[in-house]
């Protein structure tokens, strides 16, 4: 049931056929994965192994690897609130007490609505507007605590909604590459060729 | 190469364009081009530490434990020695201050977070982490934080056991499942200080070379079930041997610890296993441990049960048993069995025959191929790896020869050679297949002459040299189909080498030295019916279970029945054993010496580790002491004498006078002059289209006496199924999962249904000798096919 949707298996086809070899397209399939139920799901994994030709495990392996795919439910916006150097000596930790408090959890939980993930993040890169947090991997800088609390509202009232997808999605605006536009990779194994660089001024 | 003059008389040098020479510690060392430093430096007498690096698996630089330094122009450089081409002139210093220093440190990290719990690590003694801290470690650690803390140990599989705070993440494990055995079932999971190996949740680590994993594994954080806590490592009694549970021959360490056998390890043998071995060959030791085990002679008492007998008693009986047989005529005494004991065993079994004129003695069950295939060109398992093209004429590989699967499977990966499949379904080589043969049962001769029109076919063919590999890829087609589609393509492939896959350990040895019929006697599918008829007196059964064996039940039931007396010479008490007159407990696999004979023909050891269980005794004796009770003496008395008489006389076994090789990589028997195969007329055997062919093969774990009898193996069969195309599903009117009846001309019998897109639409695979339904009531081995009618219950 949570296996990619028929609309999903379409787009991840069309990813897939863009990579010289199946398996170079794991990771943005798992975000597919990802944008389709909120999280990468147990089911969903097994699916893009068969997509991509590789095991379960592979799958998961590959997946685990990165902080930004969760394999349990979040909530609509996951809210990562920066607790690394720069951001704790300007308060980020009041800052996180206070989400606490708002939200009604403890960091790395979800409200009982299903709208919130809290959770603790490091580095955001971008010292100089501590304190950061993201929401669904947008950026917002400078916290204060009451930023936050018009933050929370502006979410739950859906003010937001056009600039904040829900968890997963990565961008509302899905690139498309017609296939006379895609570069061709073959795989290496597969190449008769040199690529075009290798030819020097001929290549220009 | 050097350009000589014309005039210069000097025979011109050749030299390989691949051939560098390095300096490793002052010493000039040859190597070869693509070779790591580690690999050269092995060949001389300096040790590099390592743990990741491992000779059959491709180089990762993962553990960073063997740097060395590489004299460069700007003064030496630390480099890891593992993935470090060797290059012309290289210099290379394994032993300086600078390595010492980093090599102590790399130690110091990898143990910051491995616990130091050797005393209760049943790795500790034999653990190359251990031995390396000890000589190549800073003696001491400045880590004084609290080590990374996981449950421990989790199973990953029914046998595996991983325990990952003492893991060092060497992917030695997650490398040998991917690259060598195509199982990534295991793989490094999360990031960093949570990196770890596991396996998809709730999928257990299921492969049949699972085993390996612990075998190779640097550290003791992957531990088997059966060996958990049995012995410690300086108990452990090690003897080379070699395994018997198949025909391939893998190399292995037999060990023991106090008389009791406790676990099997891979020998890296180059022809044959490469250090791999199979978990049924590597676990199945628990059954010749098991409570089970014949320990005395039995013999039949008046109320008609078995009650135990001395030696003395049992061998007079049966002595008289025989005599009595023979005076009425030779024919009516019969050996089946054999090939399941040593080289030895087969000899003097077949010396007594010869000496009682018994010529009704055959060591295959009506499941082989006839001894015809022996006297082909004959090609070893190492060919595979430079084959152009390897042609699988053969029984699921994976199923039934694993060892030999993952050299045909790296063959095909490494794109050395070319996998063709001729098969009745997709086999686990499917998936690595250049070409595949899918074809229903008694097509295959004409699909395989229709192929000669193929021109990237015979183009592929033509293109070097190519080994077939033979054997009974179905067991409801008779053994001439096998020889046909042989035949087709020895003829379209004329410098073809032949690899026969007989099934059981020791076939080729019981064959050659003489338990294949001769004179005019029967098969055993003959003798069975002879017996069905009341012409058999006596019935030898040599370690053979015709009633579980014989891919005919009603076949193996009738001739059982029939035979007047029935000797079983066996380890167990088994179903047709258990019907006999006498029966003598035989020793087994690691309690008697010997030398066994693989598809190859290569003769190797089997060695002693243990003593014979209760009054077991080795086959070769008993056929001494049975000789002597009938009034023949076989001309030896000991093993070395038996030995001796079987290389001077069957001249097949001379080359095994080199006892060297024999203990080692073994030698390969001597095969007569080539014959050549004619061809059928190619007619296929048309089938009624409401019927299913029968494809019936074997899968690894299934009832075989080994496998049933060691608990870590015994429960990880699957139950019998008919398993047909999806697309047949609808047609046959029941669901998947539900019982089907289904009849053969032969018999009828209730089994669940399944499907499978491995299997061609219009066949049935059924799966022999599972729990459930008896396959073998289907089949007839009179047949050429079986044909099936498959209806849903009403």
């Amino acid at each position: 049931m949570s296996r990619l949707n028929d609309a999903n298996i379409k787009i991840a086809l069309e990813i897939i056929s863009h990579y010289p070899r199946p398996k170079s397209a794991l990771i943005p399939l798992l975000h597919l994965a990802q944008e389709q139920n909120g999280y990468v799901t147990r089911e969903a994994m097994v699916h893009l192994g068969e997509l991509v030709g590789v095991t379960s495990a592979e799958v998961y392996g590959t997946a685990s690897f990165y902080e930004m795919f969760r394999f349990e439910p979040v909530g609509k916006y996951l809210v990562n609130i920066c607790g690394t150097m720069s951001c704790a000596l300007m308060g980020a930790g009041d800052l996180m007490h206070h989400a606490e408090q708002k939200l009604g959890v403890k960091a790395g939980g979800t409200t009982a609505d299903g709208m919130f993930t809290l959770a603790h993040a490091e580095c955001q890169a971008a010292c100089t507007e501590a304190p950061t947090l993201q929401v669904n991997y947008r950026f917002r800088y400078k916290v204060t605590n009451s930023d936050f609390d018009t933050l929370i509202d502006d979410l739950k009232s859906g003010r937001l909604s056009d600039e904040i997808p829900s968890h997963g999605v990565v961008a509302r605006i899905r690139q498309r590459i017609p296939a006379d536009r895609g570069v061709g990779a073959i795989a290496p194994e597969l190449a008769t060729e040199n690529p075009a660089w290798m030819n020097g001024k001929a290549a220009l | 190469m050097t350009t000589l003059d014309s005039s210069d008389t000097t025979p011109e040098v050749v030299v390989d364009p691949n051939a560098v020479s390095v300096t490793i510690n002052g010493k000039v060392v040859a190597a070869r081009k693509g070779e790591m430093i580690i690999a050269a430096a092995d060949r001389t007498d300096d040790f590099i530490p390592r743990f990741c690096y491992h000779p059959r698996m491709e180089p990762v630089g993962m553990c960073r434990q063997c740097l060395v330094e590489v004299v460069g122009p700007r003064g030496p450089m630390m480099v890891v020695s593992c993935m470090t081409p060797v290059a012309d002139g290289q210099v290379v210093n394994t032993a300086t201050e600078g390595v010492k220093k980093a090599q102590e440190g790399m130690l110091e990290l990898l143990l910051a977070n491995h616990p130091l719990d050797c005393p209760v690590c049943d790795k500790g003694g034999e653990c190359p982490l251990q031995d390396q801290a000890f000589s190549h470690g800073p003696g001491e650690s400045r880590f004084v934080e609290e080590k990374r803390h996981y449950e421990k140990p989790i199973a990953i599989s029914e046998n595996v056991y991983l325990d990952r705070e003492r893991c060092i993440l060497c992917d030695r494990c997650t490398r040998f499942a991917d690259e060598v055995a195509g199982d990534a079932l295991i793989s490094f999971t999360s990031r960093g200080n949570n990196t770890q190996v596991m396996t998809f949740p709730d999928e257990p680590f299921s492969s049949y070379f699972s085993g390996n994993t612990v075998q190779i594994c640097p550290v003791g954080a992957l531990t088997a079930k059966p060996y958990r806590f049995k012995a410690r490592p300086w108990d452990i009694e090690h003897v080379e041997s070699t395994c018997t549970t198949c025909s391939v021959g893998c190399r292995t360490v037999v060990q023991s610890s106090r008389d009791e056998l406790v676990r099997y390890q891979g020998v890296d043998s180059q022809p044959v296993n490469w250090g791999w071995l199979c978990d049924k060959g590597r676990f199945n030791f628990e059954s010749i441990n098991s409570k089970d085990r014949l320990t005395t002679p039995l013999i039949k008492d008046a109320s008609g049960n078995l009650s135990a007998t001395s030696w003395s008693v049992a061998i007079d009986s049966a002595a008289r048993m025989v005599r009595t047989a023979l005076l009425s005529s030779p024919q009516s005494v019969a050996i089946i069995g054999g090939a399941r004991g040593t080289n030895e065993d087969a000899f003097a079994w077949a010396q007594l025959a010869n000496a009682l004129g018994v010529d009704s003695r055959d060591s295959q069950l009506a499941d082989g191929l006839p001894p015809q295939v022996f006297s082909l060109p004959q090609a070893t398992i190492a060919d595979i790896d430079t084959a152009k093209t390897i042609i699988l004429l053969a029984p699921d590989l994976k199923e039934e020869l694993p060892v030999l699967y993952l050299r045909v499977r790296r063959a095909a990966e490494k794109r050395t050679g070319r996998v063709v499949e001729v098969s009745p379904r997709a086999t686990g080589l499917a998936g690595k297949a250049w070409k595949k043969v899918h074809v229903e049962p008694g097509k295959t001769a004409a699909a395989l002459r229709a192929l000669s029109t193929d021109a990237a076919f015979t183009a592929q063919l033509a293109s070097g040299s190519v080994v077939v590999i033979v054997g009974r890829m179905n067991l409801a087609e008779s053994e001439e189909s096998v020889v046909y589609a042989l035949a087709e393509v020895l003829h379209m492939a004329p410098h073809a080498t032949v690899l026969p896959v007989l099934r059981r350990a020791n076939v080729r040895g019981a064959i050659t030295a003489g338990l294949t019929p001769r004179n005019g006697g029967k098969s055993t599918a003959e003798i069975l019916e002879a017996a069905a008829a009341g012409k058999i007196e006596c019935l030898v059964l040599l370690g053979a279970d015709p009633l579980s064996d014989v891919p005919d039940a009603d076949l193996a039931r009738r001739g059982i029945s029939g035979a007047r007396n029935i000797i079983a010479i066996d380890t167990f008490i088994t179903q047709s054993s258990a019907l006999a007159d006498i029966v003598l407990p035989a020793a087994a696999y690691g309690e008697k010496e010997g030398t066994t004979t693989n598809i190859e023909g290569r003769i190797s050891n089997v060695a002693q580790s243990i003593t014979p269980v209760g009054t077991s005794r080795p086959d070769w004796m008993i056929a001494v002491e049975l000789g002597a009770a009938t009034s023949h003496d076989l001309g030896f008395a000991s093993y070395n004498e038996v030995h001796a008489a079987m290389i001077s006389g069957v001249s097949e076994f001379a080359s095994a006078v080199d006892t060297h090789a024999v203990e080692h990589d073994g030698v390969i028997v001597a095969h007569p002059t080539p014959i050549t195969l004619t061809r059928a007329d190619g007619a296929s055997i048309e089938r009624n289209s409401y019927d299913y062919r029968a494809v019936v093969s074997r899968k690894l774990y299934d009832n075989a006496i080994g496998t049933a009898k060691s608990p870590s193996l015994a429960t990880l069969g699957v139950a019998s199924a008919i398993i047909v195309n999806p697309l047949d599903v609808p047609r046959i009117g029941a669901q998947v999962g539900e019982s089907v009846r289904v009849t053969s001309p032969r018999g009828t019998i209730v089994m669940p249904l399944q499907e499978s897109v491995d299997v061609l639409r219009g066949t049935a695979w059924l799966p022999i000798n599972l729990g459930g339904s008896d396959v073998r009531e289907l089949l007839d081995v009179t047949k050429d096919v079986i044909d099936l009618k498959i209806e849903k219950m009403s």
